[in-house]
């Protein structure tokens, strides 16, 4: 077999890291290279270089160290009993195609992973050398995303946080028993046990562990922009309500940052026991809004399922407006006069809506007009729910038919081009 | 004074310091907004304007919102010439009409004012975003990294000092048509514009670039609007990596196809043999036969260890699922003395063992009080799974029901039989429960020595830790502390063997 070249490697273990949803490099701390004369910046919220055809965002060189896999995973593209081309990184290739494409200004650093080879400490071991060799060697300044074995011994994940700024473990499925039946060799306890050593150290390493009342040093850095995990949606028959209950037991247990949600997409040499069918997209957006409803709007889980049915969110309308016209004993809601909390839970109003609406109430009645001024296209969605100094909805808040005006119409039988079938 | 137009000269296009003093000027001569223009140097002269007279040198100091500096910095890149002018009006309404005018989103001046900072913050993010630096040698045997961008408004000075903090360690240069800026690995220094000529040919690492981009690309979610939305296409002429698109789009309908059409191969020698090795090492593991059935529940342990392996399994009620774990008792397997407590709390269910959270801290000054050495007792809860309800990021702490408490009422037998102590001590009206087998008040059984059925073991019941934690008196919780600190000295005169060693 022909030796194979850094490029073939890159685009073998590239391809395998793409399922992985996460490509945030938001959420660290600010710090940059100026006094080391290094290379590298994090200042709070991430850029994204470039996207691709996928509408996906490419902020973090995404690779996997090796797609050799002892591990037999059923949803994943690397299991040991698929047959797809295999590749493996040194450490030192991983480090300057990082160096190389951050000079570049490419990306905002690396999110590495890997297969699982010879033991969980030998792999983290290798990832950890890669973090240690950009930080320490290469005076790297910027983000780097450590996927975490959950089996690694303490030691080694004590130094990942040293030189990451992000840490992850992935729930890869939203109950145990579907894990347990999907992936033999994972152990969802272990990955449990894992997220909450993690949350100590993080928290210790913030200060605001219960015990930091203990007299002792400054704690050791430890991944700044804390630990998130992702979730693959589709690849059992889990349902919405299960889901969001899963992420909503993470967020609170281990103060994940984000929960990621990963349509299962259909990948080379698949297993005859997953559904061969185009990933359910839509399915993974109503998912997003839900989960960005319970942790910046104010919602609860029960609330967010009500709106659909049968412990499925609606596909056809965001969540918040499925809630809304379930609960139109709450509306219309008086722009001039409800509170933020209220204003909150309007279908078509976000955060930032929200806030320039009371910013501006003081000066001056808002008109119908001013509202859609500050919405902008989403005023369509809000105008039955809200009453304005010029405005009231009168009976269009409880027509009975007002959830087709939103379900977005069939079109004419378009080419079906971008279909997979 | 006429009715004269005076015109003030800028720099350069965002030249803000320029429109500032020229700004506080014409301010101080008291100019409405119908009597300035501006015109940025390089500029087509506008037909007519006189030099600004001199401003009188005692004008008062005008007072704007803090707000208003930080939109002017932003609204000066905008491409829009009536940029200038836009601000004195804003800045002339803030002085006469209303200083708190930018707080009204809606007003027309400031809803423009605020879409032209929208256009600019993008601007300048899509210009940290899209940049691409190609590398040359230098004659010192160094390297120079140049890149050629085309931004839509004047964000070079705006995004300068991002590139100065990201890149320190590089000599770099950006130019664009109308401004460049140099970095010499010391100071940033701004020249006016150039060409796409001055861009380098070639990149050793593009190739490697373009092989990641269209590998990290999967087709089965082909969404070409939302990455259109994220790259207008009217930067893409300087993105190396666009070229790739539309050949991925154009093949990825097909990659799908062929992805979904190929069935399934068998797994590899390599897969089997390993396969093989794993499942013999786990019937390996497996051999005592001890966790079979039931989680192991059809067997009894034989010593607390095998107790605290099968409890790891434990689904007897409902409250293993959102917890992260089993928190068994810690201690001696032949301590004489147990310590109940009623449940793990948020730190315990994380860390996996008993009263360290802040209960366990008061806990431990009780125990510390009374001279008793906590690694000579067994400490452990009535029920072994944290029961909450998720509140939002938090966690709330939710009492166990006498149901949980009776089914995990089994472990606790377990540990008592299996360790036989002198004393046990419950903390709390649930630790006595458990341990009683039946409800009692903490009024009626406190600091008194009371009488185990069936053995020598005797029971102490006292307060949880928690609740005096939870008392909001001062005094009331001193009180308390030093009732159950005298209560763990009665345990200690009792079993005197937990004594600290001297």
């Amino acid at each position: 077999m022909a030796k194979t070249t850094l490029i073939d490697k890159l685009a073998i273990l590239s391809d395998a890291a793409k399922y992985d949803a996460s490509c945030a490099s938001s959420g660290s701390e600010k710090r940059n290279a100026v006094k080391a004369k290094g290379i590298g910046s994090t200042e709070g919220s991430g850029i994204c270089h470039a996207y691709a055809p996928d509408g996906r965002c490419i902020s973090l060189l995404k690779l996997l160290l090796t797609n050799f896999c002892i591990y037999d995973c059923l949803y994943c593209v690397n299991r040991s009993s698929s047959n797809v081309a295999r590749a493996r990184f040194t450490a030192e290739e991983v480090v300057q195609l990082t160096m190389s494409f951050y000079r570049r200004n490419y990306i905002e650093g690396l999110f590495l992973s890997s297969g699982i080879i010879r033991s969980s400490d030998y792999t983290m071991e290798e990832m950890v050398r890669v973090a240690k060799l950009l930080r320490t060697r290469e005076n790297f300044h910027g983000y780097i995303h450590l996927k975490t074995i959950p089996e690694a011994s303490p030691a080694l994940i004590e130094e990942a946080g040293l030189y990451a700024d992000r840490l992850s473990i992935n729930i890869e499925l939203p109950t145990d028993v579907t894990l347990e039946s999907l992936a033999p060799e994972k152990k969802p306890r272990d990955i449990r046990q894992a997220m909450g050593r993690l949350r100590m150290k993080i928290d210790d390493a913030k200060g605001e562990a219960a015990d930091a009342g203990k007299s002792r040093a400054k704690p050791r850095r430890f991944a700044p922009a804390g630990q998130s995990t992702q979730m693959i949606i589709g690849a059992d028959g889990t349902d919405d309500d299960q889901i969001l209950g899963r992420s909503e037991n993470l967020y609170g247990n281990y103060q994940l940052r984000r929960v990621y949600y990963s349509a299962f997409s259909p990948i080379p040499d698949s297993s005859s026991r997953l559904p061969l069918v185009k990933p359910p997209m839509m399915r993974e957006h109503r998912l997003y809004q839900a989960d960005w409803l319970m942790r910046f709007y104010g919602f609860n889980r029960e609330e967010i399922v009500s709106g659909g049915e049968g412990g499925m969110l609606d596909l056809d309308i965001d969540p918040k407006l499925a809630w809304a016209l379930k609960n139109r004993h709450l509306f219309p809601v008086d722009v001039n006069r409800a509170d933020r909390e209220m204003l909150l839970r309007v279908p078509g109003f976000g955060t930032r809506t929200v806030e320039r609406i009371l910013s501006s109430r003081p000066h001056r009645r808002l008109r119908l007009d001013d509202v859609a001024k500050l919405c902008r296209s989403a005023i369509a969605k809000a105008r039955p729910f809200v009453v304005a100094a010029d405005w009231s909805p009168g009976g269009a808040t409880d027509r009975t038919d007002l959830r087709l005006d939103f379900v977005p119409r069939p079109k004419a039988p378009a080419p079906q081009q971008l279909s997979l079938f | 004074m006429g009715a004269a137009v005076y015109l003030a000269r800028l720099a350069h296009p965002a030249d803000f310091e320029g429109w500032r003093v020229a700004a506080r000027d014409a301010l101080a001569l008291d100019l409405p907004p119908e009597r300035i223009a501006f015109a940025v140097d390089g500029d087509p002269a506008p037909l007519f304007g006189e030099p600004m007279p001199e401003a009188p040198t005692q004008a008062e100091a005008v007072n704007v919102p803090r707000a208003f500096p930080e939109l002017a910095r932003q609204v000066v890149c905008h491409s829009d010439d009536d940029r200038f002018l836009l601000l004195y009006r804003l800045l002339w309404r803030l002085a006469h009409e209303n200083r708190h005018l930018l707080d009204v989103a809606t007003d027309p001046d400031v809803m423009r004012a605020r879409s032209m900072t929208k256009a600019v913050y993008r601007d300048a993010h899509k210009m940290k975003a899209f940049v691409r630096f190609r590398e040359v040698p230098t004659p010192d045997g160094g390297t120079h990294s140049i890149a050629w961008f085309e931004p839509f408004h004047h964000v070079v000075e705006l995004t300068a000092p991002f590139f100065m903090r990201r890149f320190p360690g590089m000599v770099w240069s950006i130019v664009t048509p109308r401004r460049s800026v140099h970095w010499d690995g010391e100071a940033l220094s701004f020249a006016p514009g150039g060409s796409a000529a001055d861009r380098p040919a070639d990149d050793a690492a593009e190739a490697l670039w373009l092989t990641y981009y269209a590998s990290i690309f999967n087709p089965a979610r082909l969404k070409v609007k939302a990455m259109q939305a994220e790259m207008p296409k009217k930067y893409w002429h300087n993105l190396p990596e666009a070229a790739l698109i539309a050949p991925l789009i154009r093949g990825a309908e097909e990659a799908s196809r062929r992805m979904l059409a190929t069935a399934p191969t068998l797994p590899s020698f390599r897969h089997e043999k390993q396969a093989e090795r794993d499942t013999m090492a786990r019937a390996a593991i497996k051999a005592p036969a001890t966790m079979e059935a039931f989680g192991g529940f059809n067997r009894k342990p034989e010593d607390i260890e095998e107790a605290r392996e099968q409890a790891k399994h434990c689904k007897a009620c409902p409250l293993w699922e959102p917890a992260t774990q089993t928190v068994f008792g810690e201690g001696p397997a032949d301590a004489s003395v147990i310590f109940v407590g009623e449940q793990p709390g948020d730190q315990e269910d994380l860390a996996g063992h008993p009263f360290v959270g802040p209960a366990g801290k008061v806990f431990n000054e009780a125990l510390a009080n009374a001279g008793i050495d906590r690694a000579q007792a067994y400490v452990t809860n009535a029920v072994k799974h944290f029961k909450f309800e998720p509140r939002g990021k938090r966690r709330i702490h939710s009492k166990p029901s006498m149901g949980e408490v009776k089914v995990c009422r089994w472990w606790l037998e377990l540990e008592r039989e299996l360790i036989a102590p002198k004393l046990i001590v419950a903390l709390g009206a649930t630790a006595a429960a458990a341990v009683l087998g039946r409800t009692v008040t903490i009024r009626d059984t406190r600091s008194k020595l009371i009488d185990l059925p069936g053995g020598d073991t005797k029971l102490l019941v006292t307060v949880h830790p928690a609740y005096i934690l939870r008392l909001p008196d001062p005094e009331a919780q001193a009180r308390e502390r030093e009732a159950f600190f005298a209560d763990m000295a009665r345990a200690k005169d009792y079993v005197p063997q937990i004594a600290l060693a001297a």
